[in-house]
C-alpha cells in the first residue's frame, strides 16, 4: 500500500500560520493534484509529506506507516523539484545513478577511489548502470547520458530530473510544479507525458501547480487549496461542476465563473436584481447569497425580449473576444455595474455588435448557490421539485 | 530536517560553537594581548607571572609617552591625509574611465579594458624601482606626493565600477542625454549615485590598504614628517630597541584604532568590497 | 549621401548610412573621460613594469651616470647567487605552509558559521578583525608573543609540554612563526570569499541529495558542498597564494631576513639589493623572477577555472 494520508498536519513559519489543519487521504497510485494560488502552502504540504520540513503538529502516514520520525531518504518518496536541483558538476548518468549508488553500496563502497576496487561493488554498479540506462531510454535521454545539465535544454533537464525520480522505483512521486520553467508548447506535450507515465508507472503522484489547467487535465482528484487549508478534495469535473465553496468556483475555470449578488427573502425565495428566480432552497435563513453562473451555462438571444422570464437579466455587449472555435462575449447587465462573461458559439456571436442590447437567460439547474460565507447550498429548482413530485406521484 | 532527532542538533550546536569561540579567542588573542600590554608598565610587562589586566595602571604613561616620544600624532594625520588624497585620486581617475569602459563606444575601449586586466596581474611592488628613479630623479622623494601617486590608480575600482555601470540600463542614458546632460554630467550626476554601494566599499577598502601600506612608504620615505603609520612604529620600535614595549603596544593600539572603528561601523559593507573581489 | 538623423538625440546613431557609424562626441568623450586612468595607468602601473622588463637586461646602479646593456648577466648571476635560491625557497616553503593551512581553516570556519546556530554575524566580525589591521603593529605583538621566556605561546606550549626556543632567532623556525601571521591574517579574509561562495549553493540542491539519500554531513559536504565550491576554492588559493608572495612587512620587522638568511624572502631580497645595496639593475631582475611566479599563479588559476566551470 503506497497511499498518503496526512491528519491534522499544521505548519507556521513565524507567526504566519501557513498550514492549517490540513487532512487529506491520497489513494494508491492515485494522481492528485494540489491546486491553489501562490503562497497558499501546497509547496509547504508537499515538502512536509517529503519529509524536507518538519510539521508543527499533526500526523504523516506514508504506505500505511507514520513517518514523522523518518528522514526523507527512508520514506520511499521521490521528488521533482521546480528548479529541477540537478547537480551541474555530474553528467545526466551520474546524477540518474546517484540515489542508487546511496541507496545500494555500503559506506565502504562509496568511498571515492577506493570504493571501486572493494569486491562486490562492481556488480553492484554494473547493475545500477543499467538500471540508470533502462531509465535514459524510457525518457528518450539515453543519448544524452555524457552531457552535464549546463548543455542541455529546459525540456531535457526535466527529463533528467524525472528520470531522477523514476530510478528509485520509489512508492510516491512527489512534483513541486515541474512544469513552470517550461515554454508553453512544452508545457502541454509534457503534461501528456507525465500523465502517461503515471500510467504506466502505477505509482502515487502528488503534483503541485498553481495552474488549474495542469491540474484538471492530469488528475485523478484535484484538492484545491486556499490560505492553508484544503477546501475540497474530488474529481476535476466535480470540482468544477459542483464545487465546495465560491472560492473554489472562482479559482478553477476558464473564463472566471460570473458572480451574481442575490438574496433569500422571508419566503424562503431567491432574488436576483428585483426579480425572483425559480431556485429552492431546502431550509436556508434569509439572507445575502452569491449566484455563480458559468460563463457557458447563459443563453444570448439577440433581441430585447419583452415578455418576463424566469432569470432573464437585460444587458448590453461591451466586447468581444474571437476564439475562433468560441467566442466570449462581455456584458454590461443594464441598470447596474455587473460585467458578465458569456461563452456562446461564433454563429450566436456573429449577429453582435458592440453596444447591442441582449437579453441573458440561465437554466436554474446551472446555478450555483452560494451563502454569505461562500459554502455552497444545496439548490432544487421549482421545475426539477416539480418534476420529483410527478416522479413521485 | 525531519527525522533529526532534538538531541544530536544540540550536540552539534554546541560542538559548533565550542570550535568557533575557540577559535575566535586565538583570533582576538593578538589584539587582547596588544591592549593589555599597553597598559601595564615595564617591571610587570616582564615579571614572572602574567595577568590579563595590569596590576598597576600604566595607561596614561604609555599613551601619553607614545605621543610626545615620537611624532603619533603626525603619523595619524599623515594615514588620513594620505588614505584621503588617494581615494579622492582613485575615483577621479576610476568613474569616468570606468562609464567610457561601460557605456561609451570608442575605438580604444577594447584595449584599455585588456589593459586594465593586464594592471589587475601587476603587484604593485613590481612598479616601486623604476618609480622610486623617476622620483629621485624629479626630487620629489620624500614628500606628499611620492606617497599618494603611485596608489591613485586603481585599476580593480575600475573594474569594479566597470561591473556596476553595465548594470545601469542605457535607457537611463539616453534619456539624461535627452534631456541635456553631457557625458560629464552623466558620469558624476547618474553614474555616480548608482554605484555608491560599490563606491562606500571600495573607499572602505582603499582607506584600510593604504593605511596598512609599508612597502612603498619604507622606500621613498625617509623623514618622520612624511611617514604613514605603519612606517611610524618601525621607527617607534627602532627608537624604543624592545625595551618599552608598553609604549611601542600604545602606539601600535592607536594606529590600529581608527582601522577596528571603520571596521566595526561598516562591517557589511567592508565584506561586500571583499566578496566583490571574487566577482572577477 | 546626406545622412539623416533625429535631430533630438546627439548621440542616436543615424538612421540611414553607408556604415552606423558612432557619432564623433561619443567617440572622443571615451577617450577623454578615460585619458586620466589612461595617463595614470601608464605611468603608475604599466610603464614602470615595462621598465623593470628593460632594466634587468641593463647594468645600472643607482647614481650610476651611466647605463649600459648587459644582455642576461644579472639574470645568470641570479642562478649562481645562494642567496637567491634561499629566499626563493623560503619564499615557496612559506606559500606552501600559509596557504593549504589557512585555506583549510578559513573553508573550515566558514562552514561552521554558515551550518546556522546563532551569532553568525559575530563570528564573523572577530575573524576577520585580523584582515583590517595593521600588520607591522601585530607584527610587534607577536614578536612579544614569541618571547623565548615570557611571550603567551611559549608559556602555553611549555604548559603542555612542547619543548620551546626563541622562535623568531631560531633559524628552524623563524620562518615558520613568521607564516603562522601569516596564517592569523589569511584566515579571515579566506572565510569571507569562501561564506560568499557557500551562500551561492542553491538550498534545494542540498534538498534533492537528501531525498537521494546524502543527507549526512560527510556526504552533503562531497556530493554538493565540495563540488559547487570548486571556482570559489580555486579563487581563495591562487589569491592567498599570491598574497603569500609579497610577504614582506613581517620579514622587515622582525627578522630582517636573517637568523642567517633563514627569513629571507623574494621581496626583502629585492628590497635589499634595490634599496640598500643600491644595485637596481640586479634588484630588477629579482622583480621580474616575482612577477613572473606570480603571473604564472594568476595564469594557472584562469586555465583551471575554464576546464572546471561546467556549470551556467
Amino acid at each position: 500500500m503506497a497511499g498518503v494520508e496526512l491528519a491534522g498536519v499544521s505548519k507556521s513559519f513565524g507567526g504566519t500560520a501557513v498550514l492549517r489543519q490540513v487532512s487529506l487521504s491520497v489513494q494508491d497510485g492515485e494522481f492528485l493534484t494540489l491546486v491553489g494560488p501562490s503562497g497558499c502552502g501546497k509547496s509547504t504540504l508537499l515538502r512536509i509529506i517529503a519529509g524536507l520540513e518538519a510539521q508543527d503538529s499533526g500526523e504523516v502516514r506514508i504506505g500505511g506507516r507514520n513517518v514523522d520520525a523518518v528522514p526523507p531518504k527512508r520514506r520511499d518518496v521521490a521528488m521533482v523539484f521546480q528548479s529541477y536541483a540537478l547537480y551541474p558538476y555530474m553528467t545526466v548518468a551520474e546524477n540518474l545513478a546517484l540515489p542508487l549508488e546511496m541507496r545500494r553500496l555500503t559506506r565502504m563502497a562509496r568511498l571515492p577511489l577506493l570504493g571501486r576496487w572493494l569486491p562486490g561493488a562492481r556488480p553492484i554498479r554494473q547493475q545500477i548502470a543499467h538500471d540508470v540506462r533502462a531509465v535514459a531510454e524510457a525518457l528518450s535521454i539515453a543519448h544524452l547520458l555524457g552531457r552535464r545539465p549546463a548543455q542541455l535544454s529546459g525540456g531535457q533537464r526535466q527529463r533528467v530530473a524525472l528520470g531522477r525520480a523514476m530510478v528509485r522505483r520509489p512508492q510516491v512521486f512527489l512534483m513541486d510544479e515541474p512544469l513552470s520553467n517550461l515554454d508553453a508548447n512544452l508545457r502541454v506535450e509534457t503534461r501528456t507525458e507525465i500523465a502517461e507515465l503515471h500510467r504506466r508507472l502505477e505509482s502515487t503522484f502528488i503534483y503541485v501547480t498553481h495552474d488549474q489547467v495542469e491540474a484538471m487535465t492530469m488528475a485523478d482528484r484535484v484538492a484545491v487549496m486556499l490560505g492553508g487549508e484544503v477546501i475540497q478534495i474530488a474529481s476535476p469535473q466535480q470540482i468544477y461542476d459542483a464545487p465546495a465553496e465560491l472560492r473554489v468556483a472562482q479559482f478553477i475555470g476558464t473564463p472566471k465563473i460570473n458572480v451574481l449578488a442575490g438574496t433569500i427573502n422571508a419566503g424562503g425565495a431567491i432574488e436576483v436584481l428585483g426579480a425572483a428566480w425559480p431556485l429552492k432552497l431546502s431550509g436556508a435563513a434569509a439572507g445575502p447569497v452569491s449566484l455563480g453562473v458559468r460563463a457557458e451555462a447563459w443563453e444570448l438571444e439577440a433581441e430585447v425580449n419583452k415578455r418576463p422570464q424566469a432569470t432573464a437579466l437585460s444587458a448590453r455587449v461591451r466586447h468581444l473576444e474571437h476564439l475562433g472555435a468560441e467566442t466570449l462575449v462581455h456584458l454590461n447587465i443594464a441598470a447596474t455595474e455587473l460585467s458578465v462573461v458569456a461563452r456562446t458559439a461564433p454563429a450566436v456571436a456573429a449577429d453582435l455588435a458592440i453596444g447591442a442590447r441582449v437579453t441573458l437567460r440561465v437554466k436554474p439547474e446551472h446555478v450555483l448557490v452560494f451563502d454569505a460565507a461562500g459554502k455552497r447550498l444545496d439548490v432544487k429548482s421549482e421545475r426539477s421539485a416539480a418534476l420529483r413530485q410527478v416522479a413521485n406521484a | 530536517m525531519a527525522g533529526a532527532a532534538g538531541g544530536s542538533r544540540l550536540l552539534f550546536a554546541t560542538l559548533r560553537h565550542l570550535l568557533l569561540a575557540a577559535g575566535a579567542v586565538i583570533m582576538l588573542a593578538p589584539f587582547i594581548l596588544m591592549l593589555s600590554l599597553s597598559l601595564k608598565s615595564p617591571a610587570e610587562i616582564f615579571a614572572a607571572d602574567w595577568h590579563l589586566l595590569p596590576q598597576t595602571w600604566h595607561a596614561s604613561e604609555n599613551y601619553l609617552a607614545a605621543f610626545s616620544k615620537q611624532p603619533l600624532a603626525r603619523y595619524l594625520l599623515n594615514g588620513f591625509l594620505v588614505t584621503f588624497a588617494i581615494f579622492a585620486c582613485q575615483m577621479l581617475a576610476a568613474v569616468p574611465c570606468a562609464y567610457a569602459l561601460a557605456k561609451l563606444r570608442w575605438r580604444g575601449r577594447e584595449t584599455v579594458f585588456a589593459l586594465v586586466l593586464l594592471g589587475l596581474l601587476i603587484p604593485h611592488q613590481v612598479t616601486a624601482i623604476p618609480l622610486y628613479i623617476g622620483m629621485w630623479k624629479l626630487g620629489i622623494l620624500n614628500t606628499y606626493a611620492a606617497v599618494i601617486l603611485p596608489s591613485t590608480i586603481s585599476v580593480f575600482g575600475i573594474f569594479l565600477l566597470r561591473q556596476f555601470f553595465k548594470t545601469v540600463p542605457d535607457d537611463l542614458i539616453h534619456a539624461a542625454r535627452l534631456d541635456g546632460l553631457g557625458e560629464f554630467a552623466i558620469v558624476w550626476r547618474i553614474m555616480l549615485p548608482t554605484a555608491m554601494p560599490a563606491l562606500l566599499a571600495f573607499g572602505l577598502l582603499s582607506f584600510v590598504w593604504n593605511w596598512n601600506e609599508f612597502f612603498w612608504p619604507l622606500i621613498v620615505v625617509q623623514s618622520e614628517r612624511y611617514a604613514t603609520p605603519p612606517l611610524g612604529v618601525l621607527f617607534f620600535n627602532n627608537a624604543e630597541a624592545g625595551t618599552n614595549y608598553g609604549l611601542l603596544m600604545a602606539a601600535a593600539v592607536v594606529v590600529n584604532a581608527p582601522l577596528i572603528v571603520a571596521f566595526l561601523l561598516a562591517q557589511r559593507r567592508f565584506i561586500e568590497g571583499v566578496t566583490m573581489t571574487g566577482l572577477k | 549621401m546626406p545622412e539623416t538623423s533625429p535631430p533630438l538625440d546627439p548621440f542616436a546613431a543615424p538612421a540611414r548610412g553607408r556604415r552606423a557609424k558612432v557619432p564623433l562626441a561619443e567617440r572622443l568623450a571615451g577617450w577623454l573621460l578615460a585619458g586620466p586612468a589612461l595617463t595614470l595607468m601608464w605611468l603608475m602601473l604599466l610603464g614602470p613594469a615595462l621598465a623593470v622588463l628593460a632594466l634587468s637586461f641593463t647594468d645600472w646602479t643607482f647614481g650610476s651616470p651611466q647605463i649600459g646593456w648587459a644582455g642576461a648577466t644579472n639574470y645568470r648571476e641570479l642562478m649562481a647567487d645562494r642567496v637567491f635560491w634561499i629566499s626563493l625557497q623560503n619564499t615557496l616553503t612559506y606559500v606552501a605552509f600559509v596557504v593549504p593551512v589557512s585555506v583549510a581553516i578559513g573553508l573550515g570556519v566558514a562552514l561552521l558559521i554558515e551550518a546556522g546556530g546563532g551569532l553568525q554575524g559575530l563570528y564573523r566580525a572577530i575573524y576577520f578583525l585580523p584582515v583590517t589591521s595593521t600588520l607591522l603593529a601585530m607584527a610587534l605583538v607577536f614578536a612579544f608573543a614569541f618571547h623565548p621566556s615570557i611571550g603567551i605561546i611559549t608559556r602555553v606550549l611549555s604548559a603542555v609540554g612542547i619543548p620551546t626556543t626563541d622562535w623568531l632567532k631560531n633559524p628552524h623556525t623563524a620562518l615558520f612563526a613568521l607564516a603562522s601571521i601569516g596564517i592569523w591574517q589569511a584566515i579571515g579574509l579566506n572565510m569571507v570569499l569562501f561564506l560568499a561562495g557557500l551562500k551561492a549553493i542553491p538550498r534545494d540542491l542540498y534538498e534533492a541529495a537528501a531525498v537521494d539519500g546524502a543527507d549526512g554531513a560527510f556526504e552533503r559536504f562531497r556530493r554538493v558542498t565540495w563540488p559547487m565550491l570548486g571556482p570559489a576554492t580555486l579563487f581563495v588559493v591562487t589569491i592567498t597564494a599570491v598574497r603569500s608572495f609579497q610577504v614582506f612587512d613581517t620579514v622587515a620587522v622582525l627578522t630582517e631576513g636573517g637568523p642567517n638568511k633563514a627569513t629571507n624572502v623574494l621581496l626583502y631580497q629585492m628590497y635589499q639589493e634595490g634599496f640598500s645595496f643600491l644595485r637596481s639593475a640586479y634588484a630588477a631582475a629579482i622583480t621580474v623572477v616575482f612577477l613572473g611566479f606570480v603571473l604564472l599563479l594568476t595564469l594557472l588559476q584562469v586555465k583551471l577555472q575554464e576546464r572546471w566551470t561546467h556549470y551556467a
